[in-house]
């Protein structure tokens, strides 16, 4: 039973949640105009092609979503509770590859790996065997989200309450099986958040696809764009991802079992045990070493190799300083907005649970499979015809960010609202205070580690954004993504290493908010 | 706490949407699918030579099509300088661009512009191949596309199916040679292993480092690769006669009909076509595209112009065909 179950939720509640929520839908409504104002919905819908390019979509985000959460949860796990040698420093390395842009680390994975690229130089043999296609856009999709599933699991792992493993140990049971029995079980909501933002993702991206040539429904919808002219089968394709977003949303529901994970006490947790690896370490430095060299070393000596032949061939590297700085304001104000947004959106899908509360909750999450592209056009539609003096202004672009990456400031606060006891809003209201004066009091100070991670989250993506930040962006406004991209085009990677390392540098700082031990606080401080 | 957290982020994007609005008629706005790389020395020349204010909007040119067609009559653009006749075919087809002055449209050859006079090519560029000079001699290079299908090409060749400048060939392929030939000729070649790439500039790489030995490409994506791996060796050879994969197309500009800059925004076109905006394509290094009025010769080192063969084709109706073009590169496997 929850603290709000039964109470009508506070129109101050409902209000900014239902706007939220409403703005997010912009995309869709357009996407409708486009699709629905033509009669060829079906006939673009049933074609043989588009199914082959929902199933081959699909396997890819099974195929990147099953390998983001082994790794991830794997690493989180040896990082949180094991004695690894050097543990805080794979943690670090860990997260890293979180700060590298898609479409670079594909650049740089093909740049390493690829034909005739630097393994094969290096090794000196003939040929490899080509790593575009599935495998490619596979290996470069799990570099860029599985630190989603390791970020969200590792903070978990930290913050479980260690009462229930140390029961199950205490009655005998060896740690790999608690692992499995009490662990893993009490990780299933955080996993599954994360799961669902590493298969969305998969679903909106179109640098890595294009880039290993992996037929994709984000390929084909851009290939519209760019070859035909044709608004019309794009906005289908699109909103087939909206379908397809739906289908994830409703498998990750239908397989998380009815469970309440908050802790039984209020105080600070206990820190669980840590579990000795003993000789199984050498095979947990192992896996520890191939993950962290090929997601996080590779890319960044392809970078760095490209630099010093920059420097050789005494191409113009001049450092961004114009482009870091509009990177940094778009990013850190999408950040501040969408964790705004996001919490009321949150607080009342997780106190005030019902079937329109829920409703509204999923629906935060429909527009986040779609391709930026698609975002910006929908945008670009609106913007440009009911509202120009916001149109090619900052505040647009913000909000295109906040449209993109909401489900990561929303996911950040539920998943800090889920660990808070509501038997302790309970407690608030019963000394008197109304619905926000407790909100206030106890339900957010509680959950700002939550909200700022998932505001960290945002700021992260927001940094590595691409296709809307090309139409949306007011004239003269480069991001470090904008000038990577303008040198990637003319095949100036020498000169493009520079500001992606720009990129990665600046962004370290921000996952130290998410990767900080972050324990939920006691008191309302 | 949140709702004046939302209370303040609405107050900044106020302030910032107030503070943000720009584009008075005194400035010029073009979108350029162009990239920036290319033409920002161009256009920097014309705000030096004209002292007016020009903002630019880089991107890719379909990418800015489709925006310019989303917009509307509400464009804030007043010019669309785009990389290939299709894009401006597009945006001339929603019925957004205005009617060029006669001057400017006679200085280029009619094969190069729009015969409604909304648009108008600005530089040229042929269709090569590209090969690898440590493997092949230039004359062991096919002096026509039809030749690769031959097995002695298994798997040395590289195409860019989702490329505008290959689909553009092909479609003159098919009105050149017919539908049925432009089949076999592509069924052949994959039978043949051509091996796809995403754009121009990775093919030569790849002719460059010997992973193909040729490809077909524009011609100046060879000195871009060449900037960046001065020894690379890679060359072009250009096919004689009327060869599709000699075809020669054009980047172009038009000014749309909502422009509140007509004035600065014609006299950006005729700067473009005056002699020295023209003679810009052939001053530095990394470019090399063909200027197209008569009387100002190409880069040293390239055949001219009016030596160039490719079919001769009407670049307007290359908008219109395209359509089947993707049918057929999708029903070969070549695209989706």
């Amino acid at each position: 039973m929850s603290a709000g179950a039964g109470n009508r939720p506070p129109l101050t509640l409902v209000a900014p949640a239902g706007v939220v929520v409403a703005l997010l839908q912009l995309p869709l409504v357009y996407l409708a105009v486009r699709a629905l104002g033509s009669g060829e919905v079906w006939k673009i819908v049933w074609r043989p092609r588009t199914l082959e390019l929902v199933v081959s979509t699909g396997l890819l985000v099974l195929g990147v979503t099953a390998a983001a959460v082994v790794i991830g949860v794997a690493l989180a796990w040896l990082v949180a509770r094991t004695d690894l040698p050097g543990r805080r420093a794979w943690g670090v390395a860990a997260a890293l590859p979180l700060v590298i842009p898609s479409y670079v680390a594909a650049l740089a994975l093909l740049g390493a790996l690829g034909p005739r690229g630097l393994a094969q130089q290096a090794l000196g043999v003939e040929e490899l065997p080509d790593i575009r296609g599935y495998w490619g856009a596979l290996l470069a999709l799990t570099l860029t989200t599985y630190p989603y599933v390791y970020l969200l699991c590792a903070s978990a792992l930290r913050s479980q309450d260690p009462a229930l493993e140390d029961a199950a140990r205490g009655l005998g049971h060896s740690p790999w099986r608690s692992f499995f029995t009490i662990t893993l079980p009490l990780l299933r909501t955080t996993v599954g958040v994360g799961a669902i933002l590493v298969a969305l993702y998969v679903l909106s991206d179109f640098g890595v696809v294009s880039l290993m040539n992996y037929d994709a429904l984000t390929r084909a919808i851009f290939l519209q764009y760019r070859s035909l002219f044709d608004r019309t089968p794009a906005a289908v394709l699109a909103l087939l991802l909206v379908v397809l977003t739906a289908l994830v949303l409703l498998i990750e529901a239908w397989t998380r079992r009815r469970a309440r994970y908050y802790r039984s006490a209020p105080g600070p947790a206990r820190v669980p045990s840590t579990i000795r690896l003993g000789r199984w370490r050498y095979p947990a430095l192992g896996f520890c070493s191939l993950a962290v060299g090929v997601f996080l070393v590779l890319p960044a000596a392809v970078l760095g190799y490209w630099l010093a032949q920059g420097i050789e061939n005494e191409r113009d590297l001049s450092f961004p300083w114009a482009e870091t700085v509009d990177s940094l304001t778009a990013s850190a104000l999408a950040a501040g907005v969408a964790a705004a947004a996001a919490l009321p959106v949150a607080v009342l899908a997780g106190r005030f649970p019902s079937k329109r509360t829920r409703l509204l909750d999923r629906l935060g999450y429909s527009g986040n499979a779609l391709p930026g592209i698609v975002i910006a056009l929908s945008l670009v539609f609106f913007a440009a015809r009911y509202a120009s003096p916001v149109y090619q202004t900052l505040a647009l672009l913000v909000f295109a960010y906040v449209v993109r990456f909401f489900p990561q400031a929303l996911s950040g606060a539920s998943s800090a609202l889920e660990t808070v006891n509501p038997h302790l809003e309970e407690a608030a209201r019963g000394l008197g205070r109304g619905p926000l004066g407790t909100l206030k009091a106890v339900t957010v100070p509680l959950a700002r580690s939550g909200v700022l991670a998932g505001a960290a989250l945002v700021f992260l993506s927001a940094m590595k954004e691409l296709p809307a930040t090309l139409l949306l962006r007011p004239i003269g406004f480069d991001t470090l993504a904008t000038e990577i991209w303008t040198l990637t085009t003319v095949g100036a990677y020498s000169r493009a290493a520079l500001p992606a390392l720009v990129l990665i540098v600046v962004s370290v700082p921000v996952l130290y908010l998410l990767s900080a031990d972050r324990r939920p606080q006691s008191g309302g401080g | 706490m949140h709702t004046r957290s939302l209370a303040v982020a609405a107050g900044i994007a106020v302030a910032l949407a107030l503070s943000g609005c720009s584009g008075g008629s005194d400035t010029l706005t073009i979108y350029s699918g162009r990239e920036e790389e290319l033409v920002a020395p161009l256009i920097e020349q014309f705000e030096q030579d004209t002292g007016t204010d020009v903002e630019v909007r880089y991107g890719d040119s379909a990418e800015l099509a489709a925006t310019i067609a989303e917009e509307g009559d509400g464009s804030p653009a007043d010019v669309f300088f785009a990389q290939d006749p299709g894009s401006l075919g597009a945006v001339a087809g929603e019925g957004l661009l205005a009617e060029l002055p006669g001057e400017s449209l006679q200085r280029v050859p009619e094969r190069f512009r729009d015969p409604e006079g909304r648009w108008v090519g600005t530089s040229g560029r042929s269709r090569v191949i590209a090969f690898n000079t440590d493997e092949l001699s230039e004359d062991e290079v096919p002096d026509s596309v039809f030749d690769l299908t031959d097995p002695r090409w298994h798997g040395r060749v590289g195409v860019a199916p989702t490329n505008a400048s290959f689909q553009a060939f092909v479609t003159a392929m098919r009105l050149q040679q017919g539908e049925e030939q432009t089949r076999e000729w592509l069924e052949a070649m994959k039978e043949n292993g051509v091996r796809f790439y995403e754009k121009n500039t990775p093919i030569v790489e790849a002719v460059a480092s010997g992973e193909i030995d040729v490809g077909l490409v524009n011609h100046y994506y060879l000195y871009l690769v060449k900037e960046e791996q001065p020894g690379a060796p890679v060359a072009n050879h250009f096919l004689p006669g009327d060869d599709p994969g000699a075809l020669v197309s054009a980047a172009g500009v038009g000014v749309l009909k909502s422009t509140d800059s007509g004035e600065d925004a014609e006299r950006f076109v005729e700067f473009l076509l005056s002699d020295d905006g023209q003679r810009f394509y052939t001053q530095r290094a990394e470019e090399a595209e063909y200027p197209l009025v008569a009387g100002i010769a190409a880069k040293e080192g390239l055949p001219p112009l009016a030596s160039l063969g490719g079919p001769t084709l009407d670049y307007s109706s290359l908008g219109q065909e395209l359509e089947r073009t993707l049918e057929l590169l999708s029903e070969t496997g070549y695209t989706s």
